[in-house]
């Protein structure tokens, strides 16, 4: 971030009667900064960030409540900090003992620290339990021009509110239990801008895997990312937070949403929403934060929205994707050697031929969840396409939401009813098979289109192959065992010669 | 974290070269849940033999380790220091450290200092005509002295001034905790509170 003084021209300085000069225009990641600089840093050394909301889950934390232990340190603001059960849960026999012990261990030890340290927490069972990322925004407590800081690298949802969010490592936790501040260097800017109409059967979950074959996996490096153009402001909140949370996966530190009606309506009345004068003050303020019109980023990048298509990774990284009307791309073709090399190794990886068609690969399974896309909107998108049938044949079908409370408004509309009607297994909430730490993980060589946020390697299980998808791809996938948009619903599955892929 | 000028304690000699953080402490220790406790895995894969030298009765209250070159090396985890620390060690002297090694010592409160290759051979030798003799670690001098034998270390000026003022991270940080408390002060009535609500 560049320099906070206000800009002073030579004219001004000149003139015998200086008018006070204009705030510097500034962009909206830089207006939430400034907002809670509690010290600045001096000769390159970073500057001391307040920070307004701490979430903590069972993976990133022991440590750090051990830290504070060993040196008699308590938790600064607990009323700040809330934790919940994610990773390691089951989501199924969510009332038995948990059976592996590492994962037992850690939600044992969050469990005591909490209460020796007074820290809210929803454990497995609870109705506010879930994954992190989907238990803050919908408790009201993510909003407009707060900082947000989690253990968790996809923190970076909640900047879909106009929040500066991003994760941190054990010992940045630690800290910030200690102190509810982090020294922060300085980040540079990058506008991403989605003009246009999304076309049916196009969603958020395809802008954001766009944007990072666009920009690669390292191309945010260094950057906040603020979304902005009418195709982002035409989403709404669950579909903006899709996007903020693979920000991560383009390498970048966090990535925004500038406020506007559409959040203040998802906020109010939730159970931690500003009320009354303070629900009055904080729309004041926040309508503030949209980036200033003479504000300069220090990158931009520019998408059409109107000829986006549904999308799909075909490699190991997020960012080796491609419309999903296109074919598994040539790695000869590919000029950058590493990027060659890395192509040319995924898809031996991914068992795949350069020049196959994406809609011809056959699936294993599905996984429907993730911090990405669990929320309920993500799971009526996917019911709506299941409704009424069947899954395919050989295709193991998950359906995990995000949370319990989401999980509770599902079944009161009945997807789970649809879910199972369909073929499909309804579960607990939880990360579940997004990163494989509970049971839910592939067998080695299975193939699984999945709407969660990495295709690493072995990520959703030793050997298992991922391709990352929007809840719509996955519903029509599940239904012609083979990749296939909402589109493609409207020919029959035999229509196609699937070939091995 | 304590803060140290001078200590005084029984030192140990490790005369071994490229001592890399698996070696300190293995990976399977990694996956626990504490950061302190660690000292049962320090050197894990060379505990068990008798003839190794922390196993020798002399050096049972150990507290300073004289080490060969390239010590920490390797593996980024911070658990090596915590390992070194937990078993009750202060300080390390070799004639070269692995930098993440040394970042992190230098965090947690652990002393390395860089004493010349032939110093250290001097050290050992003093240690060894004597086991279980005691070692003064001087920070404000930056010397090490075994009776006569006075060498001296090398350690940069912020490592050194965080070490003599006892501050990690989070105590460099509460020394802003006027400005912090100050910010909370003005901090709007409207942003979060995690406190259950009704």
């Amino acid at each position: 971030m560049s320099d906070n003084a206000a800009p002073t021209s030579e004219a001004a300085t000149e003139t015998a009667a200086p008018e006070p000069a204009a705030p510097r225009p500034r962009t909206l990641a830089e207006k939430v900064w400034d907002d809670h600089l509690v010290a600045k840093g001096e000769n390159g050394s970073p500057d001391l960030l307040y920070i307004d909301l701490h979430l903590v889950h069972e993976v990133t934390s022991p440590q750090a409540f051990d830290g504070l232990r060993a040196e008699g340190r308590p938790v600064r603001r607990p009323d700040l900090t809330i934790a919940t059960e994610d990773h390691n849960t089951p989501t199924l026999a969510i009332d038995k003992p948990i059976a592996d012990l590492t994962s037992r261990l850690q939600i044992d030890t969050l469990r005591k620290n909490a209460k020796e340290f007074g820290v809210r927490l929803h454990s497995l069972g609870d109705v506010e339990q879930g994954i992190v990322h989907v238990v803050g925004p919908q408790l009201g407590l993510t909003m407009p021009g707060i900082t947000v800081v989690c253990g968790d690298s996809h923190t970076s949802t909640h900047g879909a509110f106009g929040a500066m969010a991003f994760g941190i490592g054990t010992s940045e936790v630690e800290h910030v239990l200690a102190t509810q501040t982090l020294p922060l260097k300085p980040f540079k800017t990058m506008a991403i801008t989605v003009e246009g109409t999304l076309r049916p059967g196009v969603t958020a979950k395809d802008i954001i895997l766009a944007v990072i074959a666009k920009i690669g996996t390292g191309g945010g490096q260094g950057y906040v990312l603020e979304y902005r153009g009418s195709a982002i402001r035409s989403l709404s909140m669950d579909g903006r937070m899709t996007i903020c949370n693979m920000s991560i996966e383009a390498g970048a530190r966090a990535g925004m949403v500038a406020p506007d009606e559409t959040t203040f309506a998802y906020l109010k009345g939730r159970p931690h929403a500003p009320e009354g004068q303070d629900w009055d003050d904080a729309v004041e303020y926040w309508r503030t934060l949209q980036t200033d019109d003479e504000a300069v980023f220090d990158a931009e990048v520019f998408l059409d929205g109107d000829t986006l298509e549904p999308f799909v990774t075909w490699g190991t990284n997020p960012g080796q994707g491609v419309s999903l009307s296109d074919n598994v791309p040539d790695p000869s073709t590919i000029i950058d050697p590493n990027e060659r090399a890395s192509a040319e190794r995924a898809l031996e990886y991914m068992d795949l031929k350069a020049g196959t068609p994406l809609k011809e690969i056959p699936v294993d399974a599905v996984f429907m969840g993730s911090c990405t896309n669990s929320r309920i909107e993500d799971l009526r998108a996917f019911a709506s396409v299941i409704k009424g049938q069947k899954k395919a044949d050989n295709v193991r079908v998950m359906v995990v939401p995000g949370s319990a409370r989401v999980r509770i408004e599902a079944e009161a509309e009945g997807i789970d009813k649809i879910v199972e009607a369909f073929g499909a297994e309804w579960r607990f909430a939880g990360c579940s098979m997004c990163l494989g730490m509970n049971p839910d993980q592939l067998a080695p060589g299975e193939r699984c289109a999945s709407t969660s946020n990495r295709n690493f390697e072995g990520r959703q299980g030793k050997g298992g192959r991922t391709h990352l998808v929007s809840p719509l791809v996955a519903a029509a996938t599940a239904i012609r065992g083979t990749l296939s948009s909402v589109s493609d619903l409207n020919e029959p599955a035999d229509a196609r010669e699937t070939v091995g892929a | 974290m304590d803060k140290i000028d001078i200590l005084t304690g029984v030192a140990v000699p490790l005369k071994r070269g490229n001592v890399d953080t698996d070696q300190i402490i293995p990976a399977v220790y990694l996956k626990r849940v504490t950061k302190t406790g660690f000292e049962d895995a320090l050197f894990a894969g060379w505990r068990n033999d008798p003839e190794f030298v922390l196993n020798q009765p002399a050096y049972q209250n150990a507290r300073v380790l004289v080490a060969g070159p390239d010590f920490g090396t390797g593996s980024s985890r911070e658990h090596a220091v915590w390992a070194l620390r937990d078993f009750g060690f202060t300080a390390v002297l070799s004639s070269r450290f692995g930098d993440i090694f040394r970042g992190n010592s230098g965090k947690q409160g652990l002393l390395t200092g860089q004493v010349d290759e032939a110093d250290i051979e001097k050290l050992w030798a003093a240690i060894e005509a004597q086991p279980g003799v005691e070692i003064t670690v001087d920070l404000l001098e930056r010397t090490a002295a075994i009776g006569d034998l006075t060498v001296s270390f090398a350690i940069d000026d912020y490592t050194r001034w965080r070490l003599l003022e006892g501050l990690d991270d989070i105590g460099l940080t509460l020394r802003d905790e006027a400005a912090i408390t100050e910010f909370e002060g003005r901090r709007e009535s409207w942003r979060p509170r995690t406190l259950p609500v009704k």
